[in-house]
């Protein structure tokens, strides 16, 4: 029982360390980000590898979810008659949540994954203390301009989610199932609103993209510098971004949609 | 170098994209396009009851949207509701006896408000009030009265 109430303590205090040191490397981040800007090289590297690559998964994705949200939608509300609300419903549920919720999941698993994994081998392998040896400053160079890129490519990630998966449900919609495109497109643009519905859902995965890279990033810098460290740390790191972005999201939510 | 600068080009071909879908999003999907917030006048009209109408919904007139529903009030003290329209400001030659009703768009659609334009020679100003006014039709009143007539018509 006393050992119980121990490990209680022991865990209880280890994760609010643990978050203490997050907190004060993303200051690090931040103040790092300043001295990413002369050179941009370095930055456009890692948008490389943190957007490009995830650009073809991300709009796969999304051209599916957009045409089963189409079936899906088609099948309910053509039981109300309600067909041509087809590209209201697909819009506001990408643009709202399944934009930047699903591309933020998909991001953290496909780039946030690999960027634990690159950091935490770097420092393994003692690639990030050598560069500390060179007067390198590790943070400045590896991790700003990575924590950057995903901050950047974020919005454009679920942008591109969000547009996709809204003319793959036109494609199912009015090509497969028969509604009427003119209605698909008007409806959308008469219900769906430029500040209420796009912004927040900009603004959402912005929020989303800075927490699953400082997540990312800090899994592998804190990671214990062994192969058995790394991979748990990159399993934490997905884990630790899909409860943290499905959580941030509802209250993202609560905050932008709450007052109608 | 040849790497690089391939790189290059998909990095500027996926920023490319991506800003495209933002403009998608902003001109296809949403209502930027169709209605900007273009200079407006505000005037107000009271109704007696005006049912299930909402901020932003639609100010038409013979069918045409020519503004929207601003905001909306309870008077306390005639126990009216106060609708307040912010009409785009090219539509100013609106006579100041305009009849304001709250109309249904199909059985089930939202509601809006529709200005029918009346005969005088003076035009409604900022600020300016609708004199004449008609309730929102409530659905289960007129139900409620429909099957209190026949009702009364079986005796």
């Amino acid at each position: 029982m006393i050992e119980l109430l121990q490990n209680l303590g022991k865990n209880t205090r280890t994760g609010f360390t643990k978050l203490g040191r997050g907190t004060f490397f993303l200051l690090q981040i931040i103040s790092g980000i300043l001295s990413v800007l002369p050179r941009p090289r370095l930055l456009l590297n890692q948008m490389y590898s943190v957007g490009v690559l995830s650009f073809l998964i991300i709009t796969i994705s999304g051209l599916f979810v957009g045409m089963v949200l189409g079936l899906q939608g088609y099948y309910i509300l053509s039981d109300f008659g309600a067909e041509e609300t087809l590209g209201v419903m697909v819009a506001a549920s990408l643009v709202r949540e399944l934009g930047p919720v699903v591309s933020a999941l998909l991001f953290a698993g496909r780039a946030g994954s690999a960027l634990t994994a690159e950091i935490g081998l770097m420092k393994a392998t003692e690639q990030l203390s050598g560069m500390e040896m060179m007067a390198v400053d590790p943070i400045k160079r590896i991790i700003s301009p990575r924590f950057l890129a995903g901050l950047l490519s974020m919005p454009l990630l679920a942008a591109l989610f969000s547009a996709v998966g809204i003319i793959g449900g036109q494609m199912v919609g009015s090509g497969l199932l028969g509604v009427d495109e003119g209605a698909y497109w008007s409806q959308m643009q008469a219900n769906i609103d430029f500040q209420d519905d796009i912004i927040n859902g900009v603004i959402k995965s912005i929020v989303f993209g800075f927490v699953a890279s400082w997540i990312a990033l800090f899994e592998g810098y804190d990671a214990i510098p062994t192969s058995e460290g790394v991979s748990r740390a990159t399993t934490r790191t997905v884990v630790n971004s899909a409860f943290s972005i499905l959580g941030l999201d509802f209250i993202l939510t609560a905050l932008m949609f709450g007052d109608n | 170098m040849q790497h690089t600068s391939t790189q290059d080009t998909f990095v500027g071909l996926f920023v490319a994209s991506g800003i495209v879908g933002l403009f998608f999003l902003a001109l296809q999907v949403s209502n930027l396009s169709s209605f900007t917030e273009h200079d407006s006048y505000t005037v107000t009209a009271r109704f007696e009851n005006s049912g299930g109408l909402k901020v932003k919904s639609p100010v038409s007139s013979a069918g045409v949207k020519i503004g929207k529903v601003s905001a909306i009030s309870f008077d306390p003290k005639t126990y009216e509701s106060v609708v307040q329209l912010s009409i785009d400001k090219q539509y100013n030659t609106l006579p100041d006896d305009t009849t304001a009703s709250v109309f249904t768009a199909g059985l089930l659609g939202e509601q809006y408000v529709n200005l029918e334009a009346g005969g005088s020679d003076e035009y409604l100003k900022d600020g300016g009030k609708i004199e004449i006014t008609q309730s929102a039709i409530i659905l289960e009143k007129a139900l409620g009265q429909f099957l209190f007539k026949s009702a009364e018509e079986k005796k």
